[in-house]
């Protein structure tokens, strides 16, 4: 079953830059891919079209089969905060929050109820092992630690697709590899659909699906 | 996402600075709390008025000459029982002035009369004038007779004796035209009839007897039914003074207490637009931190875009952060005039009276602030894409 599908989708900047030239690509349900490719050949740039944070150029984005360029941002907004999770390089945890509060923001907007929002709060963090420090502040926990709430924040709603933007660039070797560890057996257990963009040849080496990009394009 | 997330979000923020929260809802609460007290103030002043006129009854009338050019005019000595006459009048009563200057002891220089007048009573001028007295007791039949005087009360004060001595000690007395009066008692303020407070009163006939006094009234006052106020102030010229009732002049003492009190009203509002300036001013204040809070939370307004906020959930909660945070301001402005206008009220003695209506005012000219506040800087926030947002440093 495809969960994302793009068609010949081309992103130019202002200014006319082409960062991305005519991709298209399919995600189905249950793949673990890696995107690899120099830096500037465009990755982030593809990721954010694939999780509908930015509009394509020329083609069309399908999520779950639905055309996100034809959507008002009300309901692209709901598409994107039920289907699609994300991943940053550098967390984005808010400090004033726990770890489990962070985790529920990604349950606030979709319409899960008040009361509901903790329980899957707290079980999300313990599928990450992190059932433990649950009520930590962001500047509590390691960068191993505060990326795995964010990997919690991202399956916490049951998405169709994890979206994870160098999710290791921030850690160590080590941690790095337990993070990635932890994303492939989410894929391997739970048939967590996840693209992971990663300058590691290694990683993507473990990884059962590549796509390469350079200058814009798949390298086929 | 329910009202209450809506407010959870914006109290986030506040958390998040609570210094500069606290500054910026500082402005709020300055001019919601000059709201309360300028108004709350004067609203328990004028309640104060009101009560005492109530008490002091505002069926007083008081007739005076007006002087005709450089000779002043005299109302006829018999004035007083012709006003008695009239059916509905109550009660009447005058004083005079004996032209007499009176002294705490004959050493001092009989010129220095210190603005006090010396004026003859008649009986039954306490409850006409509504008067009352603050320490020992009134003229009687009896002590009218004597050389006793009765202090108002700045002229007791001038002359330095707040209280009366104690009994044994030297009894008080004043010199008038050089003979000694025995002092029997001090009156509290006169707000009807406020030329009392300046003057030391004796009785009438000790007066004629004792300081030469002509018999010929200066002020009388008049107490009638009150529905026939009007009728009895026609007639009252004519039935003074038959002769010139044109140099005749009657007032109505509570009317000009009145006057003052409006005056008073249209002072507080011209600080109440003051007050209003001054909330204005902390919106300006609030508008100017949530700015702030916008440009600094990009990230976290990517990433809530991100996880499915809406545009119109993003404006929510920066909007619920303004109104939060003038709300704070609100609340702590309102609490702190009523402290203030309490603790006012009670040093002057006056009825607490809560300003409903400029607590309600304030606090809503509060909320109204945060809105206003709050608008530009949520648009703002919502128009960031997610990848605008997701990007700033
Ligand atoms: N907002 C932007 N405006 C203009 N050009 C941009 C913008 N974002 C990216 N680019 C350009 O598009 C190209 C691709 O950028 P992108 O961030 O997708 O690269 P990347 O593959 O993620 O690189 P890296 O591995 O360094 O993160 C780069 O040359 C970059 O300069
Ligand atoms: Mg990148």
């Amino acid at each position: 079953m495809t969960v994302l599908a793009l068609e010949n989708v081309t992103k130019a900047y202002p200014g006319g830059f082409t960062a991305l030239d005519d991709v298209s690509l399919t995600v189905a349900a249950g793949d673990l891919i890696g995107i690899v490719g120099r830096s500037g050949s465009g990755k982030s740039t593809l990721l954010n079209i694939m999780g509908t944070l930015d509009a394509p150029t020329s083609g069309t984005v399908r999520v779950d089969g639905v055309e996100a360029g034809a959507l008002p941002d009300r309901r692209l907004a709901t598409l994107r905060g039920s289907r699609i999770g994300f991943v940053f390089q550098h967390f984005h945890l808010l400090d004033a929050l726990s770890a489990a509060d962070n985790v529920a923001i990604a349950l606030l907007y979709t319409g899960v109820a008040r009361r509901d929002r903790r329980p899957l709060a707290v079980a999300a963090l313990e599928r990450v092992g992190l059932g433990h420090r649950v009520g930590h502040r962001p500047q509590q926990l390691s960068g191993g630690e505060k990326q795995r709430v964010a990997i919690a924040r991202a399956l916490v709603h049951s998405p169709a697709l994890v979206l994870a933007d160098e999710p290791t660039g921030a850690l160590d070797t080590a941690t790095g590899e337990a993070v990635l560890d932890l994303l492939v057996e989410l894929n391997r257990t739970e048939r967590a659909t996840i693209a992971v963009i990663t300058h590691d040849q290694g990683i993507a080496d473990r990884l059962p699906r590549r796509i390469t990009l350079r200058d814009g394009r798949i390298v086929p | 996402m329910s009202p209450g997330d809506v407010l959870r979000l914006g109290l986030l923020g506040i958390r998040g600075r609570r210094a500069r929260a606290a500054l910026s809802a500082l402005g709020i609460a300055i001019g919601v709390a000059t709201m309360v007290v300028v108004t709350g103030i004067p609203a328990a002043g004028q309640r104060a008025l009101a009560d005492r006129l109530a008490a002091l009854g505002t069926n007083l009338l008081r007739v005076q000459p007006v002087s005709a050019g450089d000779q002043p005019t005299l109302l006829p000595a018999e004035s007083v029982a012709m006003v008695r006459r009239i059916g509905p009048v109550e009660q009447v009563s005058a004083v005079a002035n004996t032209h007499r200057v009176v002294r705490r002891s004959d050493l001092i220089d009989p010129e220095d009369g210190s603005g006090i007048t010396v004026l003859a009573a008649r009986p039954g001028l306490l409850p006409a004038a509504g008067a009352a007295m603050s320490s020992g007791s009134f003229l009687t039949a009896v002590t009218a007779r004597f050389p006793v005087a009765i202090l108002g009360y700045e002229a007791a004060a001038r002359l330095g004796y707040d209280r009366l001595p104690p009994p044994g000690a030297p009894a008080a007395r004043v010199s008038i035209g050089n003979r000694w009066f025995s002092v029997g008692g001090i009156m509290a303020p006169a707000p009807l009839a406020p030329e009392l407070d300046q003057a030391v009163l004796v009785g009438w006939d000790t007066a004629r007897v004792l300081l030469g006094f002509d018999g010929h009234p200066t002020v009388l006052y008049v107490r009638a039914r009150e529905d026939t106020l009007d009728d009895v102030r026609a007639i009252l010229p004519a039935t003074v003074f038959p002769q010139l009732p044109g140099l005749v002049q009657v007032s109505r003492p509570s009317d000009a207490l009145a006057a003052k009190r409006e005056g008073a009203r249209t002072f507080g509002a011209l600080l109440f637009a003051l007050a209003g300036v001054s909330l204005l001013v902390g919106a300006v204040g609030v508008a100017n931190t949530m700015v702030l809070s916008v440009l600094e939370r990009r990230r976290e307004i990517g990433l809530r875009r991100a996880l499915g906020a809406r545009r119109s959930h993003i404006r929510a909660q920066f909007l619920a952060e303004s109104v939060l945070l003038s709300a704070l301001g609100g609340g702590a402005g309102a609490a702190a005039g009523i402290v203030v206008t309490a603790g006012y009220t009670a040093w002057q003695q006056w009825p607490l009276v809560i300003p409903l209506g400029p607590v309600a005012g304030g606090v809503s000219g509060a909320l109204a602030a945060g809105v206003l506040a709050g608008v530009y800087p949520a648009v703002r926030a919502a128009r960031l894409t997610p990848t605008e947002a997701l990007a700033a440093v």
